[in-house]
Formats: structure tokens, C-alpha cells, sequence
């Protein structure tokens, strides 16, 4: 029986991690960019378009992202394609963060005072132009922290993606603690990554948080 | 290019989608109770007490919120038994859940406590009240009147969680839906059948802890 | 059966040339089963400053807002320049914003953009006015309000009388036609209330149309042409300030005035 180091638990974790962030990082952006074309649908006024996106967002925040991975990964194959896990999963993840990042925004947006709203008019300009000019400048603001809070969601999902055979840090983790026969070393490290991972954006974002509040008086 | 979609060979098992559904809801119900009780203490401890306790229970927040529930949930089915702590599935499920939620409800209860205005704990003290009667009947009862909207999302986000507990086998809604696509070969349709009875759950459980909360838990 | 005092303008304020450049008639509002507007008729002349008084819940503010389509109304007309409000057409709604500013109560000054820009961003945009000519305007509106130095300044850096100024000169940069002022003064210190109306006095001085809601009693007795008085959603008084200030008709206009010394 092989007798296995706490250096060689932890390398090949490592090795592993690296996946867990260019999954975060493509969710992230993906999501932001999906997220901010549904926000400024949902600012059309166009009554069937904003009732659509309201059920989207109803839909990712109300169902388990488990399900949501699995659907995607077994959804997609019905149609014939031959789906890679990648794609599946970054298509599910891509998804749930942009129903979760416009939900935030569209907040951010809510938040922005009536009377700016009324002065912008007032002064005539065009509903674009009272969006670009004056409600999302503001809006941007308010947004950044609570948006950088989110990472942490979006890296604690990527958890999830080793349950359709995703190779990330959880994965691993499993194999490792298979081969091992070491699950409490191997889980407390895979533990302490993630950590190591979301603790430093989630202090961020608490910074960011109180930034923000401090200029508002 | 057909695709043929089978939706009542997985309705048939209905039966069983049922048991999982109230497994889930067992396992939601129990981890809230005791997860709020968690909460409360802590949330408490974490404004009100000495250092020592302030910092161990700090680090218990931030290591669970900073950390995948599933990740969680393998250390203490999987992890704990080398320890010599064997515990079935549903028992680890449980535990994990508690501890999860027991974590965020610390910060939503602890930012309600907080946002209790002076003058309601000066009024309480000036009536000779002691420190425990100012906490459990002037503070607490408004914070989580307050917070509750937030406690609520918290509580159907950790029973959405609980799809990943099937992983180790907890025979919850998602385990169902595993059992009958493996007999079936249905597996698209019962996810999804699965995944609407999530939403449905979520839905219904948001009415009905903002019915039972005014009633039950805080007053009106 | 509310009184509606009317004295002829002609007969006791100077005389102003041209057809009304507001004209409304028989609007009526609701929000709701609630008619907060029930059936009002008003024309202003080119000019003219006219001060609008009344309780809380009288409708005057919202008046004053269905003028420039920040509120629709239900039923009647209301043009401006002769062109009727259009609340659908989104062009139309833009067109009557040029000729119609308005002020508001809590400033809504841009938070985001210096002093100079909130003045300069909707001449660059809606009139497409060159950058550099716009700010030539905007200093020269700043100066005209009292503001000269605070061109480069923030509006959180500035007192609320000056960011109403500059809320002023905001307005006054798209040469409207006809301002609308919607108590201005009321979120003010007292102290920061007299400079501010004192810039809405040369405005008038200088042949500006002003429709302002007020409660600055002595202020629109010194410098409006016409004072209405609103009751209940209705113009029950209108006349001359010396007329409805020294001579009320009515008991509501009476104990309204009477409340006011107290």
C-alpha cells in the first residue's frame, strides 16, 4: 500500500484548484455580460419582456443548481449534440449567475432616488440618455460591491460541477480521498482552499460595502 | 430529428417522488428549527459576549460561508468516520445543513440585533428589566420580525442545498429522481419533473414561512 | 359651489402681448377612485408670473407636474405653445421638456457629475450643443445665479440654497419657455431661502413665465402677477396678489390665510 505525503494531498489538489478558477472566472464574466443585456431588457418597459425576465430569474433562484447542472448536461444531449462536461457546465453556471447578478443590478438600479428619474426627464432627455447619463453611472456605484460578493457563490458552485464528472477541487478531492484512504486530511484541505479561495473577496467586498456607505453620508 | 419525451413513465412513480419530497421538507424542517436556535445563540454571543467566544464563533461563520456546502457535507459523512464518528447519511445531512444555516441565520439575526434602536434598550433597562428579559422579549422579537424576509430566502436556499445530500445517498426529491431515471432511462424528464417540483416547494415554502412567521415565531 | 373670484388682468397688472402660452382646460386627474384634480381651467400669458397657493392635498403640485407630463391626466386639455401634451409620443413628451424646466424641491441635482456638467448635460445632448459652447453657457448661467467660482465643485460639496441655484441654472440652460417651480424653497433652511428667491425675482423681472407652488406668502404677494388659490382639487380663488391676499372671498381662502399667522 502506497503511503501518501500531506505534500502530495496538497499538489494534486492544487493542480485542481486551477480548474475550480478558470470555471469561476468564465461563469463570472459570462454571467455579467448575459446578466447586464437581461437588465437592460427588463429596463425596456416592454411589458412581455420584463414579465419573461422576472421568470427567469424565478426559475435560477427557485430551483437547486444541482438540478440546473444536470438538466443541462443530460437536457442538451437529448438534442443529439454530443455535449462535453465543459460546455454543460459552463453553460448551467453561466446562467445562474446572470439570473443572480441582474436580480442584484436591477436592485442597484431600484435604489437610484425618483427625483433623479423626474430631473433627467424634466430636463428632456431621451430614456436612453437618462440611463446612460445619469441612473447607471449611479447605479454602477452601489452595484460593484455586492457584484464582487457574489464571486464567492459563484466559486462555491463550481462545487457542484464534480457531480457531473467536472474535474475541479471537489472532484479531486474525492479521487484523492478514494486512493488515499485519508478523507478527513483530504476534505479539510479541499476545505481550506475554497477558504482561502472566497475569504479574501468576501473581506473585499465587505471593504467595498463600507466604502460605499461611508460616501453616502 | 424526433425527440420523444416520456413524461408519464416518471409521474407513475409518483409515489416515490413524494417520499422524496417529504424527506426534503424533513430535512429543511428540522435543520431550521435547530439552525434558528443556533443562530440566535450565536448571533448573540457574536455582539454580546466575551472576546474568546466572539472570535471561535467568528470563525465558525466565515470558515462556513466561505466554503461549498457540498464540500461540507463530504467532511462530515465522509471526513469524520477516521475520527472514529461514524454517522448515516440523513444524520450527516442534518448536521450539515444545521451548521450551514446556523452560520448565515448568525449574521442575519446579529444584523437585526444590532439595528435595534437605543432607546428600546434604554426603556427596557429603565423598567428594571435583567439582561436576559432585555434580550429574549425587547430585543429579539423585533430583530426577527426585521430580518425576516432575509431569514426566509436563507432558509429555501439551504432546502434547495439539500439536492446535494442525494450524493450520499439521503433518500431526498433529488435521490428520487436519480433511483427512477437509473430504472427508466428517463433522465431528462426526471430532472425536470423534479427540478418544477423544487420551484413549487420554494414558492410555497416562502408563503408559508411569511404566514407562520408573524404568527409563531416573532409576533405581529 | 366654490367661488371662483376672477378679477380682469388687464385692469390691475401690466399688460403682456400674445395668445396664452399655457392653456388648460377642464383637466381633471385621479389616482385611482381618488379625483385629486376636478375639472381645472387656467390660462397664462407670456410673462407672466403666477404664484399658486393652497393646503396640503389641494393639487397644486400636482398641477404643476401634469404641465410638463411628469403626471397624466385623465380628462380635458392642456397645451403649451399651442401644442397639445401628448403623454404617448416619447418625441412630443421631449419636444414640450424644452420649452417647459421645472424645479424641484429636493434639487435632484446629479450626484455623480460636477457642478458645470449637471448644467451642461442635457444642452450637449438634447440640442446637441458643442461641449465648448456649452460650457461657455453653463459659466455664464452660474454667474447669472451667483455661482461663478463653483464651476469644478460637486453638489454634496455645496449648501442646499446653492445647489438650488444651480438647479436653477440647470433648467435655465435649455432657454425654456416657461419654468415650473414646485416649492422650492420649502426643503431649505431659512437662512438659504432669501437667495434663492432672489434669483427667481430677477427671473421674473426679466420677463420669464413662472408658475411657482409656494407657501412664501410675502414673496409671491411682491412678485406675482396672478396668485391662485387651490381648495380640494379645484381653483377656488384667482386674482391679483393684493386682491386675494387683502380681500379673500371665500371662508377656505379666509381661514387658509388666517392659519398662515398663526
Amino acid at each position: 500500500m502506497v503511503d501518501f505525503t500531506f505534500w502530495d494531498i496538497f499538489r494534486n489538489l492544487l493542480l485542481a484548484a486551477r480548474w475550480t478558477v478558470v470555471l469561476s472566472l468564465i461563469a463570472f464574466i459570462g454571467g455579467g455580460l448575459v446578466g447586464a443585456l437581461l437588465l437592460l431588457a427588463r429596463l425596456s418597459r416592454i411589458g412581455w419582456v420584463e414579465r419573461l425576465v422576472g421568470a427567469y430569474v424565478q426559475v435560477f433562484q427557485g430551483t437547486p443548481l444541482l438540478m440546473q447542472l444536470f438538466l443541462a448536461y443530460f437536457g442538451i444531449g437529448l438534442f443529439g449534440f454530443n455535449v462535453s462536461v465543459w460546455f454543460s457546465v459552463t453553460l448551467a453556471l453561466t446562467l445562474y449567475t446572470s439570473a443572480y447578478l441582474t436580480e442584484i443590478w436591477r436592485g442597484c438600479v431600484v435604489a437610484i432616488p425618483k427625483g433623479q428619474w423626474e430631473a433627467a426627464q424634466s430636463l428632456a432627455l431621451s430614456f436612453g440618455e437618462l440611463l446612460r447619463h445619469v441612473v447607471i453611472p449611479q447605479a454602477l456605484r452601489i452595484a460593484i460591491a455586492p457584484t464582487v460578493g457574489f464571486m464567492v457563490q459563484v466559486i462555491k458552485g463550481t462545487a457542484l460541477a464534480s457531480v457531473v464528472g467536472f474535474v475541479e477541487l471537489t472532484r479531486a478531492g474525492n479521487m484523492i480521498s478514494n486512493v488515499t484512504y485519508q478523507p478527513f486530511t483530504v476534505f479539510a484541505c479541499v476545505a481550506l482552499m475554497y477558504f482561502a479561495l472566497c475569504y479574501p473577496i468576501s473581506l473585499y467586498a465587505q471593504f467595498l460595502e463600507r466604502k460605499v456607505h461611508a460616501s453616502r453620508r | 430529428m424526433q425527440i420523444q419525451l416520456d413524461f408519464a413513465a416518471v409521474l407513475v412513480q409518483w409515489p416515490f417522488l413524494l417520499r422524496g419530497v417529504l424527506w426534503t421538507l424533513g430535512l429543511t424542517a428540522v435543520s431550521m428549527a435547530i439552525g434558528m436556535v443556533v443562530g440566535i445563540a450565536c448571533a448573540w454571543a457574536r455582539s454580546s459576549g466575551p472576546l474568546a467566544l466572539r472570535v471561535v464563533v467568528g470563525a465558525y461563520v466565515e470558515l462556513i460561508r466561505n466554503t461549498p456546502f457540498i464540500v461540507q457535507l463530504f467532511f462530515i459523512f465522509f471526513g469524520l468516520p477516521s475520527l472514529g464518528v461514524k454517522l448515516g447519511p440523513e444524520v450527516a445531512s442534518v448536521i450539515a445543513m444545521t451548521m450551514n444555516l446556523g452560520a448565515y441565520a448568525t449574521e442575519i439575526i446579529r444584523a437585526g440585533i444590532e439595528n435595534t434602536p437605543r432607546g428600546q434598550i434604554e426603556a427596557a433597562q429603565s423598567l428594571a428589566l435583567n439582561r436576559v428579559q432585555v434580550f429574549t422579549r425587547v430585543v429579539l422579537p423585533p430583530s426577527l420580525k426585521r430580518v425576516w424576509p432575509a431569514m426566509v430566502s436563507q432558509i429555501i436556499i439551504v432546502m434547495l442545498g439539500s439536492a446535494v445530500c442525494g450524493q450520499i445517498s439521503t433518500e431526498e426529491l433529488s435521490y428520487a429522481a436519480n433511483v427512477i431515471q437509473a430504472q427508466n432511462f428517463r433522465t431528462f424528464e426526471a430532472y425536470i419533473i423534479a427540478t418544477g417540483i423544487y420551484l413549487l416547494l420554494a414558492i410555497a415554502l416562502r408563503r408559508a414561512l411569511n404566514w407562520a412567521g408573524p404568527r409563531f415565531i416573532f409576533g405581529r | 359651489m366654490p367661488a371662483v373670484a376672477e378679477t380682469p388682468i388687464a385692469a390691475s397688472a401690466p399688460t403682456h402681448a400674445g395668445a396664452p402660452i399655457v392653456n388648460i382646460t377642464a383637466l381633471r386627474k385621479s389616482y385611482g377612485t381618488n379625483e385629486v384634480l376636478k375639472g381645472i381651467d387656467l390660462k397664462v400669458v407670456r410673462g407672466e408670473v403666477i404664484a399658486i397657493i393652497g393646503k396640503s392635498g389641494s393639487g397644486k403640485s400636482t398641477l404643476l407636474r401634469c404641465i410638463n407630463g411628469l403626471e397624466e391626466f385623465q380628462d380635458g386639455a392642456l397645451t403649451v405653445d399651442g401644442k397639445p401634451l401628448l403623454h404617448d409620443s416619447a418625441m412630443a413628451m421631449r419636444e414640450l421638456r424644452q420649452r417647459v424646466g421645472m424645479i424641484f424641491q429636493s434639487f435632484n441635482l446629479f450626484p455623480h457629475l460636477s457642478v458645470g456638467r449637471n448644467i451642461m448635460l442635457a444642452p450637449t445632448l438634447v440640442k446637441k450643443t458643442d461641449k465648448v459652447d456649452a460650457a461657455e453657457h453653463a459659466r455664464k448661467l452660474l454667474l447669472r445665479v451667483g455661482l461663478a467660482e463653483k464651476f469644478d465643485a460637486m453638489p454634496d460639496q455645496l449648501s442646499g440654497g446653492q445647489q438650488q441655484r444651480v438647479a436653477i441654472a440647470r433648467a435655465l440652460a435649455m432657454e425654456p419657455a416657461v419654468l415650473l417651480c414646485d416649492e422650492i424653497t420649502s426643503a431649505l433652511d431659512p437662512e438659504l431661502v432669501g437667495e434663492v428667491l432672489r434669483v427667481v425675482e430677477s427671473l421674473a423681472d426679466e420677463g420669464m413665465t413662472l408658475l411657482m407652488v409656494t407657501h412664501e406668502m410675502s414673496f409671491a404677494r411682491k412678485v406675482s402677477d396672478r396668485v391662485i388659490f387651490m381648495h380640494q382639487g379645484r381653483v377656488h380663488e384667482m386674482g391679483p396678489p393684493a386682491e386675494v391676499f387683502g380681500n379673500p372671498q371665500t371662508p377656505e381662502l379666509q381661514q387658509f390665510l388666517s392659519s398662515l399667522h398663526d
